[in-house]
């Protein structure tokens, strides 16, 4: 029985009276890659950002290897350190270069020296295939290339988990290829992955396990095969042979 | 008396006009930039106190300000009359300037806040790293405008006898009792000062400007 990097035990998380979602059990263990789907309004970005502190849960914990990161004493700085987020929208710093958003992290947070910095950062960007643009900025660079950098910003500082908050949905079809690419490498390399993605294409070849959230609940999760092949509720089929038509769909469009 | 000689006994003035300038500003700019962040990552009611400050010191015109603190307060700590003057017009600018900076603050996307926090900077790290340096990129166009500001509004040491380029031109026109050409030779030198400060900072705003491709 492999030990859980991250349990979530009894989460809940609501604005007022809007319940986002409640008794939420989930176990990620090490060097596995879970995808989560469902529909849009689900809860499933709360979730993650929940996971980074970035916002606070209402009830329940979640603990990092042992460290329970939801106790009010626990540091939240020191745990987002350990936990790298990739974002829809990439979010990178516009006024630092590929290199200067990569470093950032490793010179202020992990106090490098500049060289150590520059050193480690560019090994980054050469793991997304991205050492030739260390000196671009973000508006210089196409989408993909840009959430390239995100990734290679977040795995500069060596986390014990990556969180992908639907890391291709802003990006223009011809351009998803290569961050997906990126990130079925880092699964392969044994990185520990939590992605909320609708590309199920990737769901379906890389993820050791898919969950199906909807309405604030995990309703089923299984491997790829079990819950592409034999889901045992009927939403969930429904929801997959949607979505999987409308990605079929997607693809025609951009051949 | 011809002209150069004229121009070249107001311009002895500039010092004052620059050295008012030259305190007020940078005066202005340091508790501008403090309040603003006060204002914004400061919480509810530090906020409502920055809005306070804000409001009270646009509200009053500066050359009240100025003889305010000139008569009332000078008694007490003895401030001469270029200090006084400097001093008032830096509050009254700081007020200005934090609206500047607190708006160019608000228009660097939360975001980035939240991007930073992400790798684990701390709040205040994300402030000076991430938020200020694109802030202040911001704030160049509009604080341009403040600087001219300023600049003018050195003038209105004047009044407190401060030997400065409107006093001078003042002073020069009572003697010789060419009023137009006393005032228009004013009005170029204040100009010039005006003209070659924002082009220098229109240069910094394009060497400061972020790359991207068009």
């Amino acid at each position: 029985m492999p030990k859980p990097i991250l349990t979530i035990k009894n989460l809940r998380k609501s604005y007022g009276d809007h319940v986002i979602f409640e008794h939420l059990d989930l176990d990620v263990n090490e060097g596995e890659t879970i995808v989560i789907i469902g529909p849009s309004g689900t809860g499933k970005s709360t979730l993650l950002r929940c996971i980074n502190l970035l916002t606070r849960p209402n009830e329940g914990q979640i603990w990092l290897d042992d460290t329970e990161i939801t106790s009010k004493n626990c540091n939240e700085d020191l745990v987002r350190q350990h936990i790298g987020m990739v974002f829809q929208n990439f979010l990178l710093f516009n006024h630092l270069t590929a290199l200067g958003n990569v470093k950032l992290g490793l010179t202020r947070v992990k106090k490098m020296s500049d060289q150590a910095a520059t050193e480690k950062a560019l090994r980054e960007l050469e793991r997304v295939g991205l050492a030739d643009k260390a000196g671009h900025y973000p508006g210089q660079l196409s989408g993909g290339q840009q959430q390239r950098v995100g990734i290679a910003r977040a795995l500069a500082m060596d986390p014990r988990i990556m969180l992908f908050d639907e890391p291709t949905s802003a990006l223009d079809p011809e351009l998803i290829g290569e961050v997906l690419e990126v990130m079925r490498k880092l699964a392969k390399d044994g990185m520990t992955m939590l992605v909320v993605t609708h590309e199920m294409g990737f769901a379906r070849e890389v993820a050791d396990r898919i969950v199906f959230m909807e309405k604030g609940y995990i309703v089923e999760e299984g491997s790829p095969n079990e819950m592409f092949n034999h889901p045992k509720f009927p939403r969930t089929r429904e929801f997959l042979w949607k979505i999987t038509e409308l990605y079929g769909k997607k693809k025609e469009d951009a051949a | 008396m011809n002209l150069n000689q004229f121009i070249s006994y107001i311009a002895q003035g500039t010092i004052y006009t620059v050295g008012v300038t030259l305190i007020a500003l940078p005066a202005g700019l340091l508790i501008g930039t403090i309040l603003a962040l006060l204002y914004v990552y400061g919480g509810k009611v530090t906020g409502r106190l920055m809005n306070l400050y804000s409001t009270i010191f646009r509200g009053i015109p500066p050359l009240v300000l100025l003889f305010i603190l000139f008569f009332a307060v000078s008694k007490g700590i003895n401030l001469s009359a270029f200090w006084a003057g400097s001093l008032s017009l830096g509050i009254v600018s700081s007020a200005y300037q934090m609206e500047i900076v607190r708006g160019a603050l608000l228009a660097v996307s939360g975001d980035q806040m939240k991007a930073a926090r992400a790798i684990g900077l701390s709040r205040l790290q994300a402030i000076r790293y991430v938020v200020l340096p694109q802030a202040v990129r911001l704030a160049i166009p509009p604080w341009s405008n403040e600087v001219a500001i300023v600049i003018k509004d050195s003038s209105l040491v004047y009044a407190l006898g401060v030997p400065e380029i409107l006093r001078r031109a003042q002073l020069i026109a009572a003697s010789s009792q060419q009023y137009l050409l006393a005032y228009l030779s004013a009005a170029l030198i204040y100009f010039l000062l005006v003209f070659l400060t924002t082009r220098l900072l229109n240069r910094l705003e394009n060497k400061l400007a972020i790359p991207a491709n068009p």
